[in-house]
């Protein structure tokens, strides 16, 4: 399966990804109307800085996931034929094990409307994830292992 | 603290309507122009220390930002410019020189822009590069007075050869050599930059006098390392990690000026490319303690060949001054293989802004009068001339070329493509856009991947228009052109300029 590589060397900290991001995820999916009008805004992709340091990372979508395995209600799942782990957000009941369980610390909580997990799904319908394409110094790469 | 007369220069026009407070422009600016206030969920933005680099406006999302050039004008006066007053406004409260960065940017005739090129029409067709054979490789080096060819035996049978022996030379595959750009002066990931586009287009960098890097010796076969008068950095395994080797005696940004890496700069890595202890200033003299002279520079043309044991062409820099001829003449008898040519117009990563702006003569005319007088002089075919300061496009190599050059060099248009945008700023030693600087927060900005991409493409886009241009007028290899000044003609140029240039006006045909 194709991943996000994270090349930290080049990683500016400008946090397009997370704005990116959010704005894939909202409901209007317009950065404009997406920032001025939707309270919501949830990035699923974590800038992490220290001094100049810094990195962008989201769900690394283990082989071995513990958030699947930590999950009570089944709403967190990997996909056998493309690997991707997802969380159905009409069967999480935020319960919260995921996040406890996830080592990478990527897993977030969406209280907004019903509390859900919201975490990274590969932006499934894109040929690159957004926060890959709008990464100004090509710090996130995705490709195959 | 007195009142400090000078107001800001640009002005951040940002669009309320467009801002979604998303901080970008915060996090990205190192002049800290952009603020966020919490209590209002705004930015906001401090105009006066706005350097017009333009960072945040090609990162801003939405859009939103505009910098613009300050309205505010002072009562007009012809004489007195804004800049002048400026100026002085600036000394007045500091006292010291003003420093400045890049090419000199003042309105004085661009000659390029002056000079036409020429096409086939009917008597002589023209040639369709897509469709047919274009020569443009280069070699840099001292050719020999004469070719004696002779038949060599091989088994298998005879193939010609030459008689006498070839000095070494440089193979270019399209002439345009990246300028000498000192890591120091550029960040490291810069440089790599340049490295990696020339080894994969098949031409030159050069090192400037900042000695090389580690992580660099592996582009060997495409690095000219320069030998400068402060010699940081030059030992004999230096001298032989490169392919030619340039002396620099001059810049011309700053004709006769040395040059001053501050300490704050000379940070480890920097200081064992240098081989200067850590936090210790690096200070170019401006002259070469040991040239007073061109026998003085013979002998350290013949030393720098003995050191490399005469497989490289070792060549040398002056920046173009009112007597580049004759001087440039002296170089050639005292063995150079290359002279490199660099115009007042030339970059700078520091220089006074008086020196910059108002000494030093335009590269065109030096380069005109230096073929011509080599030629009388029956010494061209013993070097190779480079030329530098602001080549600018493709349509500029070409007229190099016709005027005389063998190749030129390229500095300020390869920071361009790297994303420099012509701020000057680049003695501050902030760049936003992570060239001049060694802060590792910004040079993290520049991924070299992307930088030597870039690079390639300009390389491949300026490849193409020369051979489109060459084609038009009907030549099938650059050689052919050297030299060439039957297809230029000036327009709007005095009668002098036209005979320094040694072409032609507008109109006039054989």
């Amino acid at each position: 399966m194709k991943k996000i590589y994270i090349k930290e060397e080049y990683c500016i900290a400008c946090r397009l990804c997370e704005i990116y991001c959010q704005v894939k995820h909202s409901k209007s999916k317009k950065i404009l109307k997406a920032f001025k009008n939707e309270t919501d805004m949830l990035s699923r992709v974590l800038v992490e800085e220290i001094g100049y340091n810094s990195f962008a990372i989201q769900c690394r979508h283990c082989e071995d996931a513990p958030c699947v395995e930590a999950c009570i209600s089944g709403a967190m799942q990997k996909n056998k034929n493309t690997g991707v782990v997802t969380c159905d957000e009409k069967k999480c009941v935020g319960c919260w094990m995921c996040i406890m369980t996830c080592p990478y610390g990527v897993i977030k909580r969406n209280l907004s409307e019903k509390k859900v997990a919201s975490k990274c799904d590969l932006c499934g319908d894109e040929e690159y994830p957004v926060c890959v394409r709008n990464c100004p110094n090509e710090a996130l790469q995705f490709k195959d292992i | 603290m007195a009142l400090k007369l000078n107001q800001s220069e640009f002005e951040i026009d940002r669009d309320k309507e467009k801002c979604i407070a998303c901080q970008v422009c915060v996090r990205q600016c190192s002049n800290d122009v952009h603020e966020y206030d919490e209590d209002e969920g705004t930015v906001l933005s401090d105009n006066s220390r706005c350097v017009g680099c333009h960072r945040c406006e090609t990162l801003c999302p939405t859009g939103s930002i505009k910098i613009k050039q300050r309205g505010s004008e002072f009562k007009s006066n012809a004489n007195w410019s804004a800049e002048n007053m400026k100026n002085i406004y600036k000394q007045a409260e500091t006292g010291g020189v003003i420093l400045t960065g890049m090419g000199c940017d003042k309105p004085y005739p661009i000659y390029w822009d002056h000079i036409l090129f020429n096409a086939s029409q009917v008597t002589n067709p023209s040639i369709d590069p897509l469709r047919e054979p274009m020569e443009i490789r280069t070699f840099i080096g001292r050719k020999p007075d004469r070719l004696e060819i002779k038949a060599v035996k091989e088994p298998g049978g005879k193939t010609t050869g030459f008689k006498n022996n070839l000095e070494s030379q440089l193979e270019l595959s399209v002439p345009v050599l990246f300028s000498a750009m000192s890591y120091g002066s550029i960040s490291l990931n810069a440089v790599k930059s340049v490295a990696k586009a020339a080894s994969e287009f098949g031409t030159f960098y050069n090192t400037g006098e900042g000695g090389l890097h580690k992580d660099l010796r592996c582009y060997k076969k495409n690095t000219i390392v320069q030998v400068a008068s402060g010699r940081f950095g030059v030992d004999k395994d230096y001298l032989n990690s490169g392919a030619a080797v340039e002396i620099k005696i001059g810049q011309g940004a700053k004709p006769g000026i040395g040059g001053h890496l501050p300490g704050e700069k000379v940070n480890y890595d920097v200081s064992t490319t240098r081989m200067i202890p850590e936090g210790s200033d690096a200070i170019s003299p401006a002259p070469h303690h040991d040239i007073y002279s061109i026998e003085d520079l013979a002998q350290l043309i013949y030393a720098l060949k003995e050191a490399t044991e005469y497989k490289k062409p070792v060549g040398v820099k002056i920046s173009a001054v009112h007597n580049v001829a004759p001087i440039a003449s002296g170089i050639v008898r005292a063995g150079a293989d290359f002279i490199s040519i660099d115009g007042f117009r030339g970059g700078t990563g520091a220089a006074p802004q008086v020196i910059r702006d108002n000494v030093g003569i335009p590269i065109e005319l030096a380069l005109a009068s230096v073929d011509i007088r080599l030629r009388e002089e029956g010494i061209r075919h013993k070097v190779s001339l480079i030329v530098a300061g602001s080549i600018r496009s493709s349509a500029d190599v070409i007229k190099a070329i016709a005027l005389g050059a063998d190749a030129v060099y390229i500095g300020t248009a390869a920071l361009i493509a790297l994303g420099c945008h012509l701020c000057q700023k680049c003695y501050t030693s902030k760049c936003n856009w992570g060239i001049a600087t060694q802060d590792p927060y910004l040079t993290k900005r520049l991924n070299p991947e992307i930088g030597a991409r870039r690079l390639l493409n300009l390389l491949n886009a300026w490849s193409h228009e020369i051979k489109e241009m060459l084609g038009g007028a009907g030549i099938n290899a650059i050689e052919s052109l050297r030299g060439n000044r039957e297809h230029l003609r000036g327009v709007g140029l005095s009668e002098k300029e036209l005979s320094i240039l040694g072409i032609k006006h507008a109109g006039e045909a054989w």
